[in-house]
């Protein structure tokens, strides 16, 4: 087993050694971190961005955006339990990833990783869900038979009390969990972006900016990944589209894009006007190994098309199902851009020599562990998820309860 | 003590035994650093070792490489190496190349054609600088990278969950994850061998003596006589890692 794996590995490595051009150090024709972690932060990005889209409504009284905010928790929560697989799965020794709990080292951005995660999906994103939930969880044990009936039973944590008092209870420590899910958010994937760009070591990752362009991107990422699940759900339950709502959202999503563009722009520009040791070979990176994913895919497809198209959307008067073509499409080019981003960070930063004297290539196996196959089941899994979510979980309150969030 | 009682603590006990298990397997390899080197009379913290490289030395010949895999049981493919050779050629319109020799297979007997357009070449041996302030160590998420008293970066292979955070990290290239056992691997000085009073392997084999290996902490030290008597250079010094590998005639395009 370990003697084909291997096989299998240096066969690829033999492919990237003969795909390298100038000269590498001979350690650096393995791409350490590939498919996988780019599948990571951008699983991450969409719990934050999403979780961020809910928190519009529950701290910041944004009323327009109340019809998708149990979709984006859902949203944030199918994906959440989904953020550590990549990792674990591209350990060497994943039986040993509870190392990271145990004996954590004080010193290391990743160490972070197992605290932040777990803290952000035990102390914010289950007890959020658990308390918008727990009077629906009541009411539906109550009016439904047989298992589906004892597991609301257990997912109400066998409280009874519906009380306007435990109400107003469910209500305000809704709301106090959503404040310190915030910056609980802004830290979880803010994080991400720091173990790149901390490495100063690798001057295509190691940039100040890191942390909040991954958080700019984490939100457009999220919002339009909430668009996306609430026009396809409302499609398939053939319900009305809540376009103000969707205006709203659109709005969001917008303002996101600009200040993400601005971000990116602006840590390009410093890198071409410092032009440090290394902005050639970046700058052949650019142009000969990710022209097509960073320039078509992320800021031309991925990033100018939608935003004009948002833009577009707000200045004239079109009509709903226009409008709702238009933000559909644009949340699906974003997420092709910021998939395109990630991919670029993750993958790119390994694609040119530390000795900024060459370029190295990747090769992406179709099946495997670290493979294009392992990366598609690793995407889908989340939607299979929430497809189960919200079949269990309402995504509207039921008649005769009051919304839970005001 | 009824039932009721005795599950109650059942459900404590075991996560608790589990917790005092791993604390007291932590605690008794707390001191890696120490025990990595308390075989007999052996003071660790007694030495701080660092190896001079003069570059003018250097034939290109590979052995080193080749006593290096043999010694450490490096796997043989060239994608993972220790050590290695660069072979810099300084073009007479200035430009550079560089290629690995140890990457390369063996030259045959004849004699390689020199092309006269290239005006100075040289090799530099190149492997892990044991930075007295080592990146790696800094970003291991579980403490398997350490530092020893004597001064070299270590890999516990037992505690290593193959993130190859650490291989990012390294400024050099240094670091490889070794396919036999999924963890990171790098030069580790020949630990075995200098706490026993031995030379690294490559030291060993250098049939020019370009590599010394020493002591700084020792003045009767080849190596503190190799500071004193060259100009020193480190590769990276921009990194601020503080490289315990030295070089001697150092040429300003080596990276």
């Amino acid at each position: 087993m370990n003697i084909d794996t291997n096989q299998a590995l240096f066969e690829q490595l033999a492919h990237q050694l003969g795909q390298v051009a100038g000269f590498i150090y001979p350690n650096e024709v393995e791409i350490q971190w590939a498919i996988l972690i780019v599948v990571y932060p951008y699983i991450t990005g969409i719990v934050a961005g999403a979780f961020i889209l809910a928190s519009l409504v529950k701290v910041f009284n944004v009323v327009e955006v109340q019809p998708i905010y149990r979709l984006a928790l859902l949203t944030a929560l199918a994906f959440m339990l989904i953020a550590g697989m990549p990792l674990n799965l591209h350990l060497g020794h994943p039986e040993r990833s509870y190392e990271i709990f145990l004996t954590p080292q004080p010193t290391s951005a990743m160490a972070m990783f197992g605290f932040v995660y777990l803290w952000y999906l035990m102390a914010v994103l289950l007890l959020e869900v658990w308390f918008e939930y727990r009077a629906q969880f009541i009411l539906m044990a109550q009016q439904t038979r047989g298992f589906m009936g004892k597991l609301y039973r257990v997912l109400s944590l066998f409280s009874n009390d519906v009380s306007p008092q435990a109400l107003a209870f469910d209500k305000k420590a809704s709301k106090l969990i959503t404040i310190i899910g915030i910056p609980s958010a802004f830290l979880l994937h803010g994080y991400v972006g720091f173990i790149f760009g901390s490495i100063k070591a690798n001057p295509w990752w190691s940039s100040v900016l890191m942390p909040i362009v991954f958080l700019m991107s984490a939100i457009v990422s999220g919002i339009a990944m909430v668009i996306i699940v609430y026009t396809i759900i409302s499609l398939v339950r053939n319900e009305k589209v809540d376009m103000r709502c969707l205006d709203k959202v659109g709005l969001f999503l917008l303002v996101a894009i600009i200040v993400d563009f601005a971000l990116e722009a602006l840590d390009y520009i410093h890198r071409m006007y410092q032009a440090e040791e290394s902005i050639e070979i970046l700058g052949e990176l650019i142009s000969n190994k990710l022209f097509t994913s960073l320039v078509i895919l992320q800021v031309l497809v991925g990033m100018f098309v939608p935003l004009a198209i948002l833009a577009f959307a707000r200045i004239r008067h079109l009509n709903d199902d226009l409008r709702k073509l238009m933000y559909f499409v644009s949340a699906l080019l974003l997420q092709v851009g910021i998939f395109g981003m990630r991919w670029n960070v993750v993958i790119g930063g390994q694609l040119y020599s530390k000795s900024y004297r060459g370029l190295m290539a990747y090769k992406m196996e179709l099946t495997g562990i670290e493979s294009l196959g392992m990366a598609l089941v690793l995407l889908a899994l989340p939607f299979i998820i929430l497809a189960v979510l919200v079949r269990l979980l309402p995504t509207q309150p039921m008649a005769g309860q009051p919304p839970a969030a005001h | 003590m009824n039932k009721r009682d005795f599950l109650k603590q059942s459900i404590l006990f075991i996560p608790a035994a589990g917790l005092m298990q791993t604390l007291a397997r932590v605690a008794a390899g707390e001191d890696m650093a120490t025990a990595a080197a308390t075989s007999g009379d052996y003071d660790a913290s007694q030495h701080w070792y660092g190896m001079g490289i003069d570059v003018d030395k250097c034939i290109g010949c590979n052995r080193c490489v080749e006593a290096c895999k043999t010694e450490n049981n490096v796997p043989q493919e060239p994608f993972f190496f220790r050590t290695w050779i660069e072979r810099y050629s300084i073009h007479a319109d200035g430009e550079v190349t560089v290629e690995c020799v140890s990457t390369q297979p063996p030259r045959g007997e004849e004699t390689p054609q020199v092309d006269p357009d290239v005006v100075r070449s040289f090799f530099v041996p190149k492997l892990c600088n044991q930075c007295a302030n080592p990146p790696c160590v800094q970003v291991c998420p579980v403490g398997a990278t350490f530092q020893t008293k004597d001064g070299v970066v270590l890999v516990d292979e037992k505690r290593c969950i193959g993130c190859r955070y650490c291989i990012q990290a390294c400024p050099y290239g240094a670091r490889y994850l070794n396919p036999e056992t999924k963890t990171a691997d790098k030069c580790t000085f020949c630990y075995h061998r200098v706490t026993e009073g031995l030379q690294p392997a490559c030291v060993e084999v250098c049939p020019t003596q370009a590599r010394i290996f020493g002591d700084f902490k020792s003045e009767a030290s080849r190596l503190v006589r190799f500071e004193r008597v060259n100009e020193i250079s480190v590769l990276k010094p921009d990194m601020n890692t503080a490289p315990k590998v030295r070089y001697a005639k150092l040429d300003g395009e080596v990276r």
